[in-house]
């Protein structure tokens, strides 16, 4: 039995809009599971579930063993961390992180020696007299991820917590919370959009799109292997690229051809003949003068450590190439493509989903 | 520039080149936005001048100097559709453009923006991206001479965010009108721009290409700013010839050229190898992010990231030998 468990849990607002679509889900005790997904894709709305702040339609949420789907917020023990820090602006960080324990009604002298300790080893213990405007957004986060700590929940949930943040003060509060999470091992719900902070902080990634799971596993499952183009495309970045085709048998082996394009692909894996969408990660493709897929540069997008080269292949969207940071390719240039065929993706081209893939 | 009691900026002076995408990158509070308003006419400086194409436009109108900015936060008329949001700069006062003319500046800029499809919806109906789109071709309509961007992705979902980046850059070289981007990201900063200006509590830390500022920040603040995973930065001082930290770790060679006997040195996560050092680092934290592996390693006291390829086997508790590229390493003095 999963520490948490979401059976069948459906939400239909009053407008009809269905926005979680009868998921079923768990969490293990201590696990760090993150719900990725596009704008709309049902993931708050889940959240807001388990927490009991929204009403499922139907189904049944339960919590340590415990059916928790009807009741309130506050007797379900969860410790939710939002967007917005929702600080109280007239109350010290002493006091905000305190408020918990004082409306449970702990007395004043624990909850002090609480305040203190959780203050402590968040490195809060020097602001605990300042008010909230007088601190940096990082930091007003740090406030509110205190004060959901300070009572030791069963449960975190986290809705984009790092939404608000600058860029480099989010890298920051990542590892701040992950190790925070490891030490405590307490089981973890959070909420992205992005795809980059889930593959860092998850245990296990739950992608999310329309109300419905498309696939949950750990972060290098669900990058090396995806389970739909939705799922491909979304996780990475850039995502995989696409070169829609058939497959074909060749002299008694496999090959793929693109749809406009004149070279067929060697395969090593045997893929049933019909059409596919072909799937390949940046980094495994790499520029060759005999390589099957020939363009022209679009662009040379440095990143530091590494370049992301745009290239027109004639295919809807262009394809992403990962090169080193010394690459020289200029917009115009023609380019030939060859791939690393053992990290090939197949997808069936109407459905969107992988193909020859276990789930 | 002052700021009621506050002096946002410091006697900042920039240019941007007639072709060029420049990017102003800082943490919130820098002064960007303020930077913006003052170009664009919308506050202003207590101090200094602003110039466009030669001309001085510091006492002249917004309308008049014929910028467009782009806001964070789209600010389209939700009640209109898009197409009369696009229509409405052009019918602006000071714009005397024929019927015929507007319609076709507006299905030209629909057109680069792939939202023909979209110009009778009302814009409050329309997704993020959407709006965000709408809001570029409010600013093109106008043919200005210079864009004024404002962290114009920043509201966007990263995917977006990916896709919009590379079409803002290919537009801006089609139309070959100069920008100036405002970003609090450093990867936009990185990708976008021909030049990059580093700004830091109202004043400019370093200017150059984005390789400029990326390989030869010129102070540790200016080299956390930019690159994911960031810098590590080291303590260290010179011993036999060598720098190194107070956990005894050799980090490079001490060249002749600084005399100091204490510094700071940087080198990016990609520049460390994991094997090769003389030093043994305990792996504390392995993040797999896709193409690679981000490495938390205790290296005799010093916490350092360290860029491994994705195929290595490796796990917290596991020891590796760093070892920094010499051809790599910033040394900076210590303040």
């Amino acid at each position: 039995m999963s520490f948490l468990e979401l059976q069948q849990l459906k939400k239909v607002f009053p407008d009809g809009t269905e926005a979680v679509k009868g998921i079923d889900l768990h969490a293990e005790a201590g696990e760090f599971v993150v719900l990725l997904g596009p704008s709309g894709c049902g993931k708050t709305t889940t959240l807001r579930m388990i927490a009991g702040l929204e009403m499922p339609t139907s189904g049944r949420i339960a919590i340590a063993g415990r059916n928790v789907t009807m009741l309130r917020p506050s007797e379900r023990d969860v410790g939710f961390v939002f967007q917005f820090y929702a600080l109280y602006p007239h109350l010290s960080v002493a006091q905000n992180i305190g408020f918990p324990l004082e409306a449970a009604g702990v007395r004043r002298a624990e909850r002090d020696e609480r305040v203190r300790a959780v203050a402590r080893s968040m490195g809060l213990l020097p602001l605990l007299e300042c008010y909230p405007r007088q601190l940096s957004g990082g930091d007003q986060q740090r406030v509110s991820l205190a004060r959901a700590v300070v009572r030791h929940p069963a449960i975190f949930l986290m809705d984009e917590p790092l939404g608000t943040l600058d860029a480099d003060q989010r890298l920051e509060m990542r590892e701040f919370i992950r190790g925070r999470q490891q030490e405590m091992k307490v089981t973890t719900i959070y909420v992205t959009h992005d795809q980059e902070e889930a593959m860092s902080l998850a245990d296990r990634i739950v992608v999310m799109q329309g109300g419905t799971i498309c696939q949950a596993g750990p972060a290098a499952e669900v990058y090396d292997d995806p389970a739909s183009l939705f799922v491909a495309n979304f996780v990475g970045s850039p995502g995989m690229n696409f070169i829609p085709g058939h497959v074909r048998a060749h002299g008694g082996r496999c090959v793929f051809m693109p749809d406009r394009a004149q070279t067929p692909i060697p395969l090593k894996a045997s893929i049933a003949p019909g059409p596919a969408t072909l799937g390949i990660r940046p980094e495994f493709l790499h520029a060759s003068p005999q390589g099957p897929i020939s363009g022209t540069v679009v662009m040379n997008e440095y990143q530091g450590s590494f370049r992301s080269i745009h290239i027109d292949a004639g295919f809807t969207g262009t394809i992403a190439m990962r090169a080193g940071e010394s690459s020289r390719l200029q917009p115009g240039q023609k380019i030939r493509l060859d791939l690393d065929a053992a990290h090939a993706r197949f997808f069936d081209t109407q459905s969107g989903r992988r193909i020859g893939h276990a789930i | 520039m002052r700021f009621g009691r506050a002096e946002v900026l410091h006697r900042v002076s920039l240019d941007v080149n007639a072709d060029e995408l420049v990017v102003v990158l800082g943490p919130t509070g820098a002064g960007k936005t303020t930077l913006l308003r003052t170009i664009a006419g919308l506050q202003t400086p207590h101090e200094g001048r602003v110039l466009l194409g030669g001309a001085d436009v510091t006492g002249s109108s917004p309308a008049a100097r014929d910028v467009a900015i782009v806001f964070q936060d789209f600010s389209l008329y939700p009640n209109w559709t898009v197409r009369a949001n696009l229509e409405f700069p052009l019918r602006a006062p000071g714009h005397a453009l024929r019927l015929a003319e507007i319609n076709n500046r507006v299905e030209w800029a629909a057109g680069i923006l792939k939202i023909t499809h979209l110009l009778d919806r009302k814009s409050q109906k329309l997704s993020g991206g959407e709006m965000q789109r709408v809001a570029i071709g409010r600013a093109i309509v106008r043919r200005p001479r210079v864009f004024l961007m404002d962290e114009p992705l920043t509201n966007l979902d990263a995917k977006l965010r990916e896709a919009l980046r590379l079409e803002l850059v290919c537009l801006r070289r089609e139309l070959k009108t100069p920008m100036l981007f405002v970003t609090h990201d450093q990867v936009e900063a990185l990708s976008m721009g021909d030049r990059v200006v580093v700004l830091s509590e109202g004043r400019i830390l370093q200017t150059g290409t984005p390789e400029d500022i990326y390989r030869r920040p010129a102070s540790p603040v200016v080299a956390r700013q930019i690159g994911q995973p960031a810098i590590n930065l080291l303590n260290v001082r010179r011993e036999d010839g060598r720098w190194k930290t107070s956990g005894g770790v050799a980090v490079a060679e001490a060249r002749e050229s600084h005399p100091a006997e204490k510094a700071i040195i940087g080198v990016r996560p990609e520049d460390v190898a994991c094997t090769g050092g003389e030093h043994p680092a305990a792996v504390r934290v392995v993040e797999a992010i896709g193409p690679a592996k981000v490495l938390l390693a205790d290296w005799a006291g010093c916490e350092i990231h360290v860029l491994a390829p994705a195929t290595m086997a490796v796990q917290p508790g596991d020891r590796i030998f760093p070892r920094a590229n010499p051809d790599r390493i910033v040394v900076w003095n210590c303040e």
